[in-house]
């Protein structure tokens, strides 16, 4: 059994978090969401749509998943600061996973916006949960400035491409004071493992599990997969040898011929 | 009549109508659950609402939680 993580004061028993975008309907995110067992899933805000069916707030209740806003598709840390108070007011939550974009064909992040957003919103009492570059000194910067976590991205939001520079996420792991979520980048079961066994608290994907095949099938092996790297890493995994070590005894051996 | 943009269409209130209706005539919800507002760019507070007149030419931005992240 996995044992849970302290994230923004609270306890979890669930290192996963689950983002909903991308989910080709509200009844496959709510069988996804289930499966996974998450205990936080991301929403975005975006304007009213009157011909909208279904209400995600319920789903995600329903699914006994509480709502974490995002503040997606805001490219200066004004607007993230405006929409990260605008959840705020919606849904009842001081809770943010910051996001400020810096450029719209990698979907990276902005350092420096991200860092004065991060700055503003912990001033206003936000528990900050920033999505970030792998940049060991930004992750460094963010958790000076107050941040509850900082989340970096194994690879850009949705590119299915795992963790792309596994030195500057055990530099960030190695450093951190607060829980470090790999965030974005996550492509399958794997790389999830590879997270959580290089030190990660938890995992946030979304793309990996809404864009699959059967996402309620995958949904569940993420949550295995999270709880496998995290109980690797707590066992205590031996070391890679360049050579062969027997494993049966050298001892004893017949001669036969 | 108060010319306005709500969620960025050009709409006509009646003169003297407040934030609140500007709301309704968004398409939200019943009492606003799950929504939230912005005024040229500032968040006002839902007990607000029915408090602040329109202005000529303001922009109203009315959001709710959708699938994303």
């Amino acid at each position: 059994m996995t044992v849970g993580f302290e994230l923004g004061g609270r306890s979890f028993d669930s290192r996963l978090i689950m983002g909903t975008g991308g989910f080709r309907n509200l009844e496959l995110m709510a069988e996804a969401v289930t499966a996974s067992g998450a205990e936080l899933a991301t929403v975005a805000m975006r304007r009213v749509d009157p011909a909208a069916r279904g209400s995600i707030l319920e789903v995600l209740e329903g699914a006994g998943c509480e709502v974490l806003p995002n503040t997606a598709g805001c490219f200066t840390a004004r607007d993230a600061v405006t929409t990260a108070r605008l959840g705020r007011e919606a849904l009842g939550t001081d809770w943010v996973k910051l996001e400020v974009i810096g450029d719209d064909r990698t979907l990276l992040p902005d350092p420096a916006e991200l860092l004065e957003a991060a700055e503003t919103l912990v001033a206003d009492g936000f528990t900050v949960l920033p999505y970030t570059s792998d940049d060991p000194v930004l992750a460094r910067r963010l958790e000076d400035a107050g941040c509850a976590a900082v989340m970096p991205l194994g690879s850009p939001i949705g590119s299915g491409m795992g963790i792309n520079n596994l030195y500057n996420l055990r530099l960030i792991v190695e450093a951190a004071g607060v829980p470090v979520i790999l965030d974005a980048g996550i492509g399958t079961a794997s790389d999830a493992t590879l997270a959580m066994e290089m030190g990660c608290d938890g995992v946030l994907l979304a793309s990996a599990v809404s864009r699959a095949e059967d996402p309620a099938a995958m949904a569940h092996a993420m949550r295995l997969a999270v709880e496998a790297g995290y109980e690797a890493r707590r066992a205590g995994r031996i070391p890679k040898r360049l050579l062969a070590r027997a494993s049966s005894p050298e001892a004893g051996v017949p001669e036969l011929t | 009549m108060t010319a306005v943009r709500i969620n960025g269409e050009a709409r006509d209130l009646p003169a003297g109508a407040t934030l609140d209706e500007a709301v309704r005539e968004a398409g939200a919800p019943q009492g606003g659950r799950g929504v939230a507002v912005a005024v040229d760019g500032e968040v006002v507070p839902r007990g607000d609402w029915s408090g602040t007149p329109l202005r000529e030419g303001q922009r109203v931005e009315v959001l709710h939680a959708v699938q994303g992240g």
